[in-house]
């Protein structure tokens, strides 16, 4: 991990080239976490795969429900020869959910901004192939959002069982 | 004229040769005659005849969903030894099945791949609903997937998560006693119930009128 030191010089690295790119840091629990306005997500990705980070460890999406812009994504990435993580947080509102794909900088993000395409709704621009990767292709809907209803079955169980038309002792 | 059985004695093996041999060489005759064929033939219809031997003779198709599959592969083994009621022989191809354990979780993306493989094995036909998860969604009750009952016929439904590998041979020798046409009525005959019924909320406001849906409150009496 870079120190919280080691974040701030990060990010001005990032301001340096994008005066509006960083739109906060914070070091919590030896955690390095960049937020860049998604406008600026890829030039900030190019520019931390520069300067070692070339590792796309994992890339997640968030439902920040009630809190605005709703969703987030989230990429962890690693600099394998100093050990060095951090993460590049990003979010959009949850009426033009568009963020830039990376999948041009690392062709592992592919499945993952599917998964999150899928589950949350962001769309990744310029992704190769942006469909459904889990649920049904003519499935409606994306389940992991927070107003998504759960769904499930219906459980009989002793309790209830008396008002089960035709269930009668 | 009324014939009665009788038990056999236990030492009598002797005198029955002797009697099997009086009977081929046509001495005897009469009561003792009619005794000895009432004694030596068992007669049946052709039906229950094939059904016992269905029963005991069913092939399971490989076929594994999630952690259930792991107590399936178990009942195979020495410990609950399936072989003893012939159900051991699992097969590869569902051509060659005709029972589907479906052990594990059935998401909806996984349901047409099961009812697919159901379609293509050979009547008759069987499946066992293994585990919760299969049967009432269990712990993934969600919406993710699907229950067993929603797109297949299910003869026999063990619950458990997963059931114990005990648990699934009970399952298979309730499965045997209903293919062999003596199969007890269960919890069916306290309700007069026939088949499984579904329960499902009012048509335009589905889950809210479900009996089967907890409410505040209602979990204390159950």
């Amino acid at each position: 991990m870079p120190d919280a030191t080691g974040l701030e010089l990060i990010a001005q690295d990032l301001r340096a080239a994008d005066a509006d790119a960083v739109l906060g840091t914070s070091f919590f629990r030896e955690e390095a976490t960049i937020e860049v306005a998604p406008a600026f997500l890829r030039t900030a990705a190019e520019t931390l795969h520069a300067k070692g980070y070339t590792f796309m460890a994992s890339c997640h999406g968030v439902d920040y429900y009630p809190d605005e812009p709703r969703l987030g994504v989230h990429y962890q990435l690693l600099d394998m020869p100093n050990v060095d993580r951090v993460c590049l947080k990003t979010r959009v509102p949850i009426e033009a959910p568009n963020v830039p794909s990376l999948c041009g900088i690392w062709p592992g993000a592919n499945h993952p901004e599917r998964e999150v395409f899928d589950m949350l709704g962001v769309v990744f621009d310029e992704h190769p192939d942006l469909r459904r990767i889990l649920m049904p292709e003519d499935y409606e809907g994306h389940p992991q959002r927070r107003d998504f209803p759960i769904g499930g079955e219906p459980v009989l169980f002793t309790y209830n069982e008396d008002k089960v038309p035709g269930w009668t002792r | 004229m009324a014939l009665t059985r009788e038990p056999i004695e236990p030492g009598s093996l002797r005198a029955r040769q002797l009697l099997a041999r009086d009977l081929l060489r046509g001495d005897l005759e009469g009561l003792e005659l009619e005794k000895h064929v009432e004694q030596s033939i068992l007669t049946t219809t052709l039906d229950r005849a094939v059904n016992w031997a269905r029963g005991n003779s069913l092939y399971p198709a490989t076929f594994g969903l999630a952690c259930c599959a792991i107590e399936m592969m178990s009942i195979v083994a020495a410990r609950v030894d399936v072989a003893r009621f012939g159900w051991e022989a699992f097969r590869a191809s569902p051509r060659q099945a005709d029972l589907l354990i479906l052990s594990g979780r059935v998401s909806i993306k996984m349901a047409p791949v099961v009812r697919r493989i159901y379609d293509q094995m050979l009547e008759p036909r069987w499946a066992i609903a293994m585990g919760a998860c299969c049967s009432s969604m269990g712990v993934f009750n969600n919406y993710a997937i699907v229950p067993a009952d929603k797109f297949m016929p299910i003869d026999v439904h063990v619950p458990g998560g997963p059931p114990r590998p005990e648990a699934l041979m009970h399952g298979i020798l309730k499965l045997r006693d209903r293919i062999q046409g003596n199969a007890p009525a269960g919890w069916r005959e306290r309700y007069g119930a026939e088949g499984t019924e579904e329960v499902l909320g009012e048509a335009d406001l589905p889950g809210v009128n479900a009996v089967n849906v907890f409410q505040s409150g209602e979990t204390q009496r159950a």
